[in-house]
């Protein structure tokens, strides 16, 4: 099966990735991921039916931390690597209307 | 006498015994890596004033005998993933390339309590992604066997820096093949622990589920001393395990005898390398000869691992790597036009083609509509694997193979066909996948005299077995011979 | 209008819980700290941080989830909800889509005459965002990442609730159960308790669900009263214009009142939920469910009918008391001390409601101690102050939770029991107001009542009237 991903496919993953990419690099990126899916899609020669889909390798359960204040104003660290900030707070082009 | 052609342990004895001090083996380090950098480019960042003053720090605690574990005073590279304090942290991304973080990673700290002095950090393929180290941004690594051969990925700075005797040890991470394959092209003996034994803390994730810090080295003594000084139980991971055993030198005894080793008939076929192949049986005589019991097995579903991972790593990739949106740190785009174009121009000019390329896929299999067909799939297939090794450990001690299936290619080859350079992973992305403990070794040399690796795969918390089963193989290999430019 | 329609409501809840500190960090959750001084790598999401579940979390979404009657998920997980926005540092939202913790729950709410059940689908945990502020000066948006990461729990009903009573009986309840339990004060208007809308309709009788909308930014009762009205009437005039009604988010603007589509290109609304690897699953025991169960506080149904039962108030005074558990926790608390139950309900009823409603506030914002009502009542139960004393004197007890027995002392409100001091003051009225005397000789009552208020004027109000009142008459009759 071979696997075809069109313009509107590659703009649309582009959206939801956040990544602009330039006539060339979309058509690269089609190719690479048309060869990346087939290639992907000989996982369906396995019958994987009734086999649990396995997220964690090893039973690890339960792991908590207390409800207790550990942490205090550390705002300067936070900020230390921002590219912009105002008045304490990451400074980002408007958000509302 | 070149301070730094010393194993780790050699070095720390050493300075245990005054006859070098910190300062000198930091000094030795940093002189080290001003005349081989031109050649090697191993670092992105060498902290030169941070080594000096760490490494009289240290000497005053092993002076008033606060500090006395075998890697005080030891110096060592981490590879550019894992976060320090105050040093710049950029996982090779134009991205991060003026990131310092505020904290350091756990694995660091934990070196750091055994005295640790940090030399700088080695250079990778960007956020890890990529099996030749040419995905950095700020250039590619060479392999001090070869200059015009890639020292292997994502870990080739470390790799390169310990093979180039830069540093005696380094720290990499392994999420897919990226500390035993460019150990294996480098020469150097590399460990990926089970999942869960060393602290994820501070490591930048690429894909939370597989990643894993571990020790690149000249032997394995060494890979063992330095695995239990960085692996603990770390409240701050949830992943993270709480072991019985943190002794992982205690398994250091030059003895195979009894040892069951299968090696995957599945591995040996097609498309490895005759001399690889032959190098790796020779390994596996070897052990025989010392009284290992030796068969060769079908483990089954081998083919299946690279798709199932990349469908797992690049799904999670494309998650980890959204934070990087040009708000709290890292790269932003100095011209744009409202929220969604600054995301948009920070990401594509911050991020390389292949991480591009990763999260690319990545965000398509979570895509509405597709989630179930891809990535559960993988999932589902992740636990047919696991069961397949399972089954192979009722019978087996160690799972011996090659590490990949050719010795290091030529600089510029690898990155035109990455589906090709994927398939390079073939040996080591199952080990990922199911969690298990794995280490590599060089074996052999190729005409060319480039390094062979071996690997040895442990079931779940088995690091011993392998350490034990490499130690035993080492102690008959001898000394691996320096690359000719040392 | 030719059709007739019915209106399909569901809503989808969200509760900031109670906690000290955020769902995955130890940063503290309090209101009101400077932009950004409540964050650590983790709720700012550094690179290589990692969250680890805050334990009380999970407590509180199972006490909510058992006193709405859920089953508990004893295999849940959590996953990642994937989408850009300034609020949302790791570009992922922590939350739980596969696996929700609590499903199938239901809660009885009153409709019309009787009661009605709305079905619960599920309850889930995930994190807050943070907050954005529009900076007019420069024209660009602030981020503050105090709220991000404070835990949440989203409460999200089957499309069960026909119109806005429905809606508001809900939500009450809701608030009820939740605040009973401890679990969050779920105030609305602080953004603790929020309901988004979700709502179609469809032609009466009809069985199919017409598309829904989902309504964001209701920040009151009234505004989701409006909300709904404004809704339901713009999707029966698109329908009746023959046009359809897009599946999509609206925004309300309680002061416009009037909605508006949330969407753009730039959001897909394609969250690529998975897994997340950075956390490990959750099992929950049987022991641990019944431990919860076991500690469940008596909420608001079972409160209502035991004071009935063991207090003998009268239903509707049952009714307002339990109407907040602040009213109710003072209640118990103060006939605890000895109090006459019927007695502290006409004082929180009475006296204490009327000088909420004066200040605009709210039962949970009241201030004075159970032992200061206690006491006051004392006082007025040993006859030591009157009624009106006792009035102006809780004015004091409810302001500034002053000692009333103290204040009394101190300002000298105490009432007269000396008889013979009073005897004396009510002869000297008596002979001084010989007119007001044979009037009540001749039968007029009222002046009975007049001579009552010249003796507690002179008194300075500190006798009782019930001992003015037997005196007088003795002396009337003598």
């Amino acid at each position: 099966m071979a696997n075809r991903i069109d313009d509107e496919m590659i703009e649309y993953v582009g959206i939801l990735a956040k990544l602009s990419l330039s006539d060339e690099e979309k058509e690269k990126a089609k190719k690479d991921m048309e060869e990346m899916l087939d290639y992907i899609d000989t996982l369906n020669e396995l019958d994987t039916e009734g086999v649990e889909p396995m997220s964690h390798t090893f039973p690890v359960y339960n792991v908590f931390r207390e409800d207790v204040v550990t942490n205090g104003d550390e705002r300067e660290k936070m900020q230390a690597n921002a590219p912009k900030v105002k008045n304490g707070g990451f400074v980002v082009p408007r958000t509302v209307e | 006498m070149d301070l730094m052609s010393l194993t780790a342990l050699e070095l720390g004895r050493k300075i245990k015994a005054k006859e070098v001090s910190v300062l000198e083996a930091a000094r030795a380090a940093l002189d080290a890596v001003k005349s081989r950098e031109e050649t090697l480019h191993a670092f992105v960042t060498v902290d030169e004033e941070g080594a000096l003053a760490q490494a009289e720090q240290i000497q005053k605690k092993i002076d008033a005998g606060e500090l006395s574990g075998p890697l005080a005073g030891v110096p060592v590279a981490v590879k550019d993933v894992m976060c320090t304090e105050g040093l710049r942290t950029t996982c090779s991304s134009k991205m991060l390339e003026n990131f310092v973080p505020v904290y350091t990673a756990e694995a660091v700290i934990n070196l750091q309590k055994a005295g640790a002095v940090v030399i700088g950090k080695t250079n990778m393929d960007e956020f890890a992604m990529g099996s030749t180290t040419e995905t950095s941004a700020f250039g590619a690594t060479k392999n001090p066997y070869d200059a015009g051969r890639v020292p292997g990925g994502s870990s080739g700075g470390s790799a390169a820096a310990v093979a180039g005797r830069e540093v005696p040890y380094a720290l990499g991470s392994d999420t897919g093949d990226s500390i035993r394959q460019p150990s294996a092209y480098c020469g150097v003996t590399g460990l990926k622990p089970t999942y869960g034994t060393v602290s994820r803390y501070g490591l930048i994730a690429y894909a939370s589920s597989l990643d894993q810090i571990g020790p690149m080295t000249r032997d394995v003594s060494d890979c063992a001393a330095v695995l239990e000084a960085i692996a603990s139980y770390d409240p701050k991971d949830s992943t993270s395990v709480k072991r019985e055993d943190y002794d992982f030198t205690s398994a250091l005894t030059d003895d195979a005898a009894g040892t069951r080793i299968g090696i995957p008939r599945d591995y040996m076929g097609e498309g490895l390398d005759p001399e690889v192949k032959a190098a790796i049986y020779a390994a596996a005589k070897e052990l025989e000869r010392k009284g290992a019991v030796v068969e060769e097995f079908d483990l089954g579903l081998v083919k299946y691992a690279i798709p199932a991972y990349y469908v797992i790593a690049c799904a999670e990739a494309s998650s980890n790597l959204a934070r990087f949106d040009g708000v709290k740190y890292g790269y932003r785009a100095e011209e744009f036009e409202g929220l969604h174009d600054m995301y948009k121009k920070t990401r594509s000019q911050g991020f390389g083609p292949e991480v591009k390329r990763r999260i690319m896929l990545g965000s398509f299999v979570l895509s509405s509509g597709y989630y179930d067909a891809y990535y559960v799939k993988a999932l589902k297939v992740k636990a047919l694997i696991k069961r397949a090794f399972d089954e192979a450990f009722k019978r087996y001690d160690c799972i011996l193979g090659p590490v990949a299936p050719a010795t290091a290619p030529e600089l510029g080859k690898s990155l035109r066909d990455p589906l090709k350079m994927y398939l390079s992973d073939i040996y080591t992305i199952s080990v990922n996948l199911a969690g298990l403990p794995g280490i590599s070794l060089p074996c052999g040399m190729d005409k060319a005299g480039l390094p062979i690796g071996m690997q040895l795969i442990g079931d779940a918390f088995q690091e011993k077995k392998i350490i034990r089963t490499a130690y035993a193989y080492e102690c008959s290999r001898g000394a691996f011979p320096a690359p000719k430019m040392i | 209008m030719s059709k007739q329609y019915e209106t399909v409501i569901g809503l989808e809840v969200h509760v900031e819980l109670a906690t000290k500190t955020k769902i995955f960090c130890g940063c503290s959750t309090a209101f009101g700290g400077a932009p950004n001084t409540h964050t650590c790598p983790v709720c700012t999401g550094m690179p290589g941080s990692l969250p680890v579940l805050n334990k009380q979390v999970l407590e509180y979404a199972v006490a909510v989830g058992l006193a709405t009657n859920c089953t508990i998920t004893q295999n849940c997980k959590f996953d990642r909800k994937n989408y850009f926005y300034p609020d949302n540092p790791t570009a992922y939202q922590i939350s739980q889509l596969y696996f929700p913790v609590c499903r199938n729950g239901y809660v009885e709410v009153p409709s019309g005459d009787g009661t009605k059940k709305i079905r619960i689908h599920e309850i889930h945990m995930e994190e807050d965002a943070g907050k954005l502020v529009h900076d007019e000066w420069d024209d660009c948006t602030l981020v503050d990442f105090n709220r991000k990461g404070v835990p949440l729990i989203e409460i999200v009903s089957e499309p069960d609730m026909r119109n806005a009573d429905e809606v508001i009986a809900y939500l009450e309840k809701l608030r009820m159960t939740i605040q009973y339990l401890g679990a969050s004060d779920c105030k609305l208007q602080e953004g603790s308790m929020r309901a988004d809308v979700n709502l179609s309709v469809r032609e009466a009788g009809s069985t199919a669900f017409g598309t829904r909308t989902e309504m964001k930014n209701l920040n009151s009762f009234k505004a989701i009263a409006r909300a709904i009205e404004r809704e339901r009437k713009r999707q029966i005039e698109l329908l009746e214009e023959g046009r359809k009604v897009i599946q999509e988010t609206r925004r309300w603007d309680d002061n416009k009142e009037y909605s508006y589509a949330m969407r753009s290109k730039e959001d897909a609304q394609d969250y690529r939920y998975f897994p997340e690897p950075d956390l490990v699953p959750i099992r929950i025991s049987d022991e641990y469910i019944a431990a919860i169960r076991a500690r469940q506080p008596e909420l608001r149904d079972a409160k209502m009918a035991r004071y009935i039962s063991q207090y003998q108030l009268p239903e509707y005074d049952a009714e307002i008391l339990t109407g907040t558990k602040k009213l109710a926790d003072l209640f118990e608390a103060t006939v605890k001390l000895g109090s006459a139950p019927k007695e502290v309900s006409n004082w929180l009823m009475g006296d204490t409601m009327k000088l909420l409603k004066e200040a605009e506030k709210e039962p949970e914002d009241i201030s004075f101690s159970p032992e200061n009502l206690s006491k006051l009542i004392g006082l007025i139960a040993d006859g030591k102050i009157n009624r009106p004393t006792a009035k102006a004197v809780f004015e004091k007890v409810f302001a500034q939770d002053i000692d009333p027995e103290k204040y009394v002392e101190e300002q000298g409100l105490g009432m007269v029991n000396d008889t013979d001091a009073l005897k004396k003051t009510i002869r000297e009225i008596v002979d001084a107001n010989p007119q007001s005397v044979a009037d009540y000789k001749a039968g007029k009552t009222k002046a009975m009542g007049f001579l009552v208020g010249q003796t507690m004027k002179a008194m300075k109000g500190k006798a009782d009237p019930g001992m003015v009142n037997r005196i007088l008459t003795e002396i009337l009759n003598e």
